[in-house]
């Protein structure tokens, strides 16, 4: 439905127009003094807590980002240092953009069954929804990296392989408390092993 | 005229160029700069040499060197002299115009008098006027040199704009030129230096204040910048200068800056006391508690002539906080306010103060 703006006429002040020009130079003249005495102020390394303009000075200074961001991909690893993915195929199914790419292998492990021969995520392609980081039932694959910086030369160097996914997690340590509750739950219910998050 | 006076006449055109063209580079960096101040914002500082940034100045390096070496385009169907010659021709009545500003005042030393203005003669505010007059054609020609439709459109905008609110401007200046009685700017800046009851300098602002406001808002318009700056809307309208690059454009920009200086200088001279400090006579400060500072000619040469700088400064200040924050007006507003506003204003101004003189004449 059409809102119905009420245009409101102007008061003869405002009409004058040179009254409403000086109010405005009085606004914009207190910013002004306002932001040039904190940055002189701050040259003596003075009222650091109050900001002299909005600027982020990129490089140096980067924006505080929100903990829930969706930035660049990692694939998370098992306290041995190998991929936790179990190439089930449900992050390269729900992917809208079909960005990523998963040949599966067998695992010399049986409890395990399948491991990523390959994982590619084609950063060109991916339109960085978090859909894939929902649908893994492993907690194999997070977009908590903070890394907004990914610009490539070529489209080549924009698809992501394994070794790449992994090399942003950290191997886990073994805690002597989880790991047998780890090894337990993997030998008891092989098929509860969404339960098993091991930190 | 023997070799002293020479000596002296260059050092003053030094001077001079040396304080418009300084003025006018640190302009376009007090730009930058102070619209971020003004916006929250900390402005272009990414410039450097070995490291050093110097708070963005090293732009105005950046800036003329760019300017420099880029391509200098000439469209095909351009008229090749004119095209060419149009910036200069902008630039250089701009210049003119200064000779005849009077930035200092009569200083005797020994058997020599200096006065501190290149071009000094009784008729220096027409002269003024006239070169910002002819500084149209170099807009005008660039406009329609370019051969191109937007620019003859741009340069016809810049054309009736700038006559238009010069009738205002010559209008606004009647009423201060009836006060003072002379059209030597020297001679005006002299009448400003008396004082009102004792302690108020008689500045032009004081006596004129309506057509302080007016003049400055002509003044404004003549500069061509953001209120105004219909002759060239940079990103949106398109101005003259479209069909230009490289140096040529930088000419026509640095003209922008140095109408804003004379504008400024303008301002001061004829309402702001010009190179009077208040108080400050030939032979050092009388205060008006009848207290007295005795100081030397060359201390009071050089007191007036920071004094004259700080004013013009502070003028290109306001007009830039004026250029940041005021929306450009809409072409039919702007015809509006000259003709219909500012010029029967102006010429109200003239009729009360001719009004005013009579009355106190008795």
């Amino acid at each position: 439905m059409a809102i119905k703006v009420e245009e409101r006429s102007l008061t003869l002040f405002e009409k004058l127009y040179i009254g409403e020009v000086v109010r405005g130079l009085a606004v914009t003249f207190r910013h002004f003094a306002v932001n040039l005495t904190l940055h002189i102020l701050h040259v003596f390394g003075l009222a650091k807590d109050r900001r002299a303009a909005e600027t982020y000075q990129y490089p140096e200074e980067r924006r505080p980002l929100a903990p829930r961001l969706r930035s660049l991909h990692r694939l998370t690893r098992r306290p041995d240092g190998s991929p936790r993915c179990v190439a089930c195929m449900m992050c390269e199914t729900v992917c809208p953009a079909r960005c990523i790419y998963i040949v599966a292998g067998e695992h010399p492990n049986p409890q395990i069954e399948k491991y990523p021969v390959r994982f590619d995520i084609d950063l060109g392609l991916c339109v960085f929804c978090g859909y894939c980081v929902e649908a893994c039932p492993e907690d194999a694959i997070r977009m908590d990296t903070h890394i907004l910086e990914f610009a490539a030369y070529s489209r080549e160097e924009m698809v992501l392989d394994l070794k790449n996914l992994l090399s942003r997690s950290p191997i886990p340590p073994l805690h002597p408390e989880v790991a047998p509750v780890y090894q337990l739950v993997r030998l008891e219910s092989p098929k509860q092993e969404g339960n098993s998050r091991t930190p | 005229m023997d070799s002293i006076s020479y000596a002296v006449d260059l050092a003053k055109v030094v001077y001079l160029f040396t304080f418009i063209m300084g003025l006018a580079s640190i302009l376009t960096w007090m730009e930058a700069k102070q619209s971020a101040v003004m916006q929250d914002r900390i402005g272009r500082n990414r410039a450097d040499i070995f490291g050093v940034r110097a708070l963005g100045l090293v732009h105005l390096i950046a800036d003329a060197v760019k300017m420099l070496i880029k391509e200098d385009f000439i469209p095909a169907y351009a008229h090749r002299f004119l095209h060419r010659i149009a910036p200069s021709i902008a630039f250089f009545f701009a210049l003119m115009a200064f000779s005849a500003i009077p930035f200092g005042g009569t200083y005797r030393f020994g058997g020599y008098e200096v006065t501190l203005q290149v071009f000094s003669f009784d008729a220096a505010l027409l002269f003024v006027f006239a070169m910002m007059s002819l500084g149209i054609y170099g807009f005008v020609l660039g406009g329609w040199a370019s051969a191109n439709n937007y620019s003859l459109l741009g340069g016809l905008r810049a054309s009736s704009q700038m006559i238009s609110y010069e009738i205002t401007l010559g209008a606004t200046v009647i009423g201060a030129l009836m006060i003072y009685g002379t059209l030597d700017l020297q001679q005006m800046i002299v009448a400003q230096g008396e004082l009102f009851w004792g302690w108020i300098p008689q500045w032009g602002v004081f006596l004129q204040p309506v057509g302080c406001l007016l003049f400055m808002t002509a003044a404004l318009v003549e500069t061509k910048r953001v209120p105004f700056d219909i002759p060239e809307g940079e990103s949106e309208i398109i101005g003259y200068f479209l069909e230009y690059s490289g140096m040529r454009f930088g000419l026509f920009f640095l003209t922008d800056f140095v109408e804003t200086v004379l504008a400024a200088c303008m301002t001061t001279i004829l309402f702001f006391g010009g190179w009077q400090v208040p108080y400050l006579g030939a032979t050092g400060f009388a205060f008006p508690g009848g207290s007295v500072w005795e100081l030397s000619t060359v201390t009071v040469m050089i007191l007036q002539l920071a004094a004259f700088a700080v004013k013009v400064f502070l003028l290109c200040f306001f007009f830039l906080l004026v250029r940041w924050t005021l929306p450009r007006f809409r072409w039919d507003q702007l015809m509006r306010l000259g003709w219909t506003l500012l010029l029967p204003l102006s010429i109200a101004n003239i009729l009360v103060t001719g009004l005013v003189l009579l009355w106190l004449q008795g």
